[in-house]
C-alpha cells in the first residue's frame, strides 16, 4: 500500500513536467512566433513592453534555455500576463478559483446523490418500467450538450416559471460575503448570514444540478450494474439464506461492495466534471475559470488559456491520485505491482 | 517456409464477421440500438442528399427576424432571419464528417502506435506510453482548447486538437490487445515460419486486435460530435456563419427569450449522441461482453 502510493507521488512531478513541456511547446507553435504568445497584438509596437517580455521569458535566447526559464517561471507560479485583464495570469486564476470549486463540489454531490439512487432503484427493480425510466434519465444526461440543457433548463426554470433566480453566483448589486473559503454558501454561514445563504444556494443550484446530471449517468451505469452483480455472488446467497429480505441485501450487502468500483471512477468524472465546468460557467455566467478559459479561448488571450490549462491538469492529476490512494485503502488487494 | 507465414489467421476478424453475417448479427441486436443505427443512417442520408432538398436557404435571410415556430418556419428563424430547421439539417454536413474524420484519424495514429509499443515493447514502449500518459494527464477540454486556440481558430484545427485529444485512448486499448494476442501460438508459427517482425505484427497479430477499438470508436463518435460543437459553441470551431450546431447555439446562448435558436441543434447533436451510445452498447454486448 505505503510503495504503491509513494510510486503514484513520484510519478506526479514527471507528469506535471510533461504538462510543463507540451504547454511550453505550444506556447512556441502561437502563429510561428512565441512573442505572440506573450504580448497583445496592439502592444507588439511597443518596444519597451516587447523588451521586457524578451528579458523575462529569454525570447532572445537558444530553445533549451526558453525552456528552462519557462519552467523557473512557472515554479515561481508566473503563468504570465493576461491580454485582457493585463492581471498576472495566476493572480486571475487564484481569484476565481473558489468559484470554480465550489459548482463543481456541489455538482459531485448532487451527481454522486442522483447516481446512487438511480442506481439502488433501478437494481432494486431492474426489468421495470422505472428501470428503463432511470437509465434513460442517466443516459440523456451524459448525452446532452451541457451548454445547451444550461440554456434550456434556464429559460424553463428562470425565465418562464421564476423557480429559481438567473444567472451569476448573486443576485445583481448583493455583495459577497467576507472572504473566508471564497465559497460563496460557506461565507455567508459563517458570517451568520441567512438570507445571504440562502441567495447563494439558489444561484448554485440549477448549474450544480445541470452539471451534476452530466455524471449522473456514469455513476448510475456502475452502481447497477455493481449492485446486479454482487446481488448473485455467494455473499448475498449466504444472507438470504439466513433470511434476509431482498431490500436488505441490497442495501446491507450490494451496496457497500459496490462503493469500491464507485471510487475508481471519481478521478474519470472529474475529467467530465471540468469539461462540463467550463461550458456551464459560461452559460450561467459563473466567475470561475471555466468561463475565464470561455473567455480567453474566443479573444485569443494565450497566456490565460495557456494557464488554465496548467492549473486544471495540476487539480485533475491531484484528483486521480486521490482516487488511487483512496482505492488503495479501501481495496486492499491492489497493492500489487500495478 | 513461405506458406507457413501466408497461412490465414486463426479465429474469424471483427470486420469479417460484420460483412458474412450481417443480417445474423443486426437481428440479434437489441431494438435500442436498431434506433441508434436508424438516427445515424437519417444523419447520413441527410447530410448527402441536402443539397437536393426543396428547403430554405440556410445561409439567406427568408423570413422576419426571431420568428417563434410556425408553419413556414418549424423551428422558427434567427436573428438574421433564417430558417432554423433548415440550418439544423445543413449542420450535419459540418459535425457528421468532422466527427467521422476526428475518429478515424485518432485510431489510425493511436493503434500504429500502440501496436508498435506493445509488438516491440523495450524503448519504443516507454516512450509512446510516456507520451499517452502525459496526454492524457491533460482535461481534454482545456487540451483541446489550447491546441485550437494556439494554432489559431477554425473547423481544421479543432479537428487537429481533438485527434491530439483522442489518440491515447486508441493506443492504450491496441497495445493492451497486441500485448495479449502476440502470446498466442500461431504467432509464435510465424515468427518460427521466417516472417519478419512487422509482417507479423500487420497479418497474424492486427487483425486480431480490432474489436475493442472499433465498439470504442462507435461510442466516442458522438463524444467527438459533442466536443466539436463546444469548441465550436466557445469560438473555436467553425465560424458564422456556417451552420454549424454548436455555433448555431451560441448564437441562441446571448438570447434567452427566443428558445428556439438552439432548441434544433441541441436536439440534433443529443440524437446523434444518444445514438452513437445506442449502437455501441449493442456491439458491445455482441462482440465484447468480457468489457460489459
Amino acid at each position: 500500500m505505503l510503495a504503491y502510493v509513494l510510486r503514484r507521488l513520484i510519478s506526479i512531478p514527471l507528469l506535471l513536467l510533461g504538462v510543463a513541456s507540451i504547454s511550453f511547446l505550444l506556447t512556441q507553435m502561437t502563429k510561428g512566433d512565441p512573442l505572440a504568445a506573450l504580448v497583445p497584438e496592439r502592444m507588439m509596437n511597443n518596444p519597451e513592453i516587447v523588451a521586457t517580455v524578451k528579458a523575462e521569458w529569454g525570447l532572445d535566447q537558444p530553445l533549451p534555455i526558453r525552456y528552462v526559464r519557462y519552467l523557473g517561471n512557472l515554479v515561481q507560479g508566473d503563468l504570465g500576463t493576461s491580454f485582457a485583464t493585463r492581471r498576472p495570469v495566476a493572480q486571475d486564476i487564484a481569484e476565481r478559483l473558489p468559484a470554480t470549486l465550489e459548482l463543481v463540489i456541489v455538482a459531485m454531490v448532487i451527481g454522486t446523490i442522483m447516481g446512487l439512487s438511480l442506481g439502488l432503484l433501478s437494481a432494486r427493480f431492474r426489468g421495470s418500467v422505472f428501470d428503463s425510466v432511470a437509465r434513460m434519465f442517466a443516459l440523456i444526461g451524459s448525452s446532452l450538450p451541457i451548454f445547451w440543457s444550461g440554456l434550456i433548463l434556464l429559460y424553463l426554470l428562470s425565465v418562464r416559471l421564476s423557480l429559481v433566480p438567473g444567472t451569476g453566483r448573486l443576485p445583481p448589486r448583493i455583495s459577497p460575503p467576507e472572504h473566508f473559503t471564497g465559497f460563496y454558501t460557506i461565507d455567508a454561514l459563517v458570517a451568520g448570514d441567512l438570507v445571504l445563504f440562502g441567495q447563494a444556494l439558489a444561484h448554485i443550484a440549477l448549474p450544480a444540478f445541470v452539471l451534476g446530471w452530466s455524471v449522473t449517468g456514469i455513476i448510475t451505469r456502475l452502481v447497477r450494474s455493481s449492485l446486479i452483480e454482487g446481488m448473485s455472488l455467494d455473499y448475498a446467497r449466504t444472507a438470504r439464506a439466513k433470511g434476509a429480505s431482498e431490500r436488505v441485501v441490497l442495501v446491507k450487502h450490494a451496496l457497500p461492495n459496490a462503493m469500491i468500483p464507485l471510487l475508481t471512477i471519481l478521478g474519470f468524472t472529474f475529467a467530465y466534471l471540468i469539461t462540463g465546468a467550463v461550458l456551464t460557467e459560461a452559460i450561467f455566467s459563473w466567475p470561475g475559470i471555466g468561463s475565464y478559459a470561455v473567455r480567453a479561448a474566443a479573444s485569443l488571450d494565450y497566456p490565460a488559456i495557456g494557464g488554465v490549462t496548467i492549473v486544471g491538469s495540476i487539480a485533475f492529476l491531484l484528483a486521480n491520485l486521490l482516487t488511487d490512494i483512496a482505492y488503495a485503502w479501501a481495496n486492499p488487494r491492489i497493492k500489487v505491482n500495478t | 517456409m513461405t506458406h507457413i507465414a501466408h497461412s490465414p489467421t486463426v479465429a474469424p476478424t471483427f470486420s469479417r464477421r460484420m460483412l458474412t453475417s450481417f443480417r445474423q448479427t443486426s437481428r440479434r441486436l437489441p431494438i435500442t440500438a436498431k434506433i441508434g443505427a436508424a438516427i445515424l443512417l437519417f444523419w447520413i442520408i441527410t447530410l448527402l442528399t441536402i443539397q437536393f432538398w426543396a428547403i430554405a436557404d440556410p445561409l439567406a435571410m427568408v423570413g422576419r427576424r426571431l420568428q417563434p415556430p410556425s408553419t413556414d418556419h418549424w423551428l422558427g428563424t434567427d436573428a438574421l432571419g433564417r430558417d432554423v430547421f433548415s440550418r439544423t439539417l445543413h449542420g450535419s454536413i459540418w459535425s457528421i464528417p468532422i466527427a467521422i474524420v476526428v475518429v478515424a484519424s485518432a485510431v489510425a495514429i493511436g493503434s500504429l502506435l500502440g501496436a508498435l509499443a506493445g509488438y516491440f515493447g523495450g524503448w519504443w514502449d516507454s516512450i509512446i506510453m510516456r507520451l499517452v500518459d502525459v496526454t492524457v494527464s491533460f482535461p481534454p477540454i482545456l487540451l483541446a482548447m489550447s491546441v485550437a486556440a494556439m494554432l489559431g481558430p477554425g473547423l481544421a484545427n479543432a479537428s487537429i486538437a481533438m485527434v491530439i485529444v483522442w489518440w491515447p485512448i486508441y493506443a492504450r486499448l491496441m497495445r493492451a490487445q497486441v500485448l495479449e494476442v502476440k502470446e498466442r501460438e500461431h504467432v509464435e508459427a510465424a515468427i518460427a515460419g521466417g516472417a519478419s517482425s512487422l509482417r507479423v505484427l500487420r497479418v497474424h497479430v492486427m487483425p486480431l486486435c480490432w474489436t475493442p477499438t472499433l465498439i470504442n470508436a462507435t461510442m466516442d463518435f458522438g463524444q467527438v460530435v459533442l466536443l466539436a460543437a463546444s469548441l465550436s459553441f466557445i469560438g473555436l470551431g467553425a465560424t458564422p456563419p456556417s451552420p454549424e450546431w454548436g455555433s448555431m447555439i451560441s448564437e441562441g446562448a446571448t438570447r434567452f427569450y427566443d428558445w428556439w435558436i438552439a432548441f434544433g441543434p441541441g436536439m440534433a447533436i443529443l440524437s446523434v449522441v444518444l445514438a452513437t451510445s445506442f449502437v455501441g452498447d449493442g456491439l458491445r454486448d455482441l462482440f465484447d461482453r468480457r468489457s460489459t
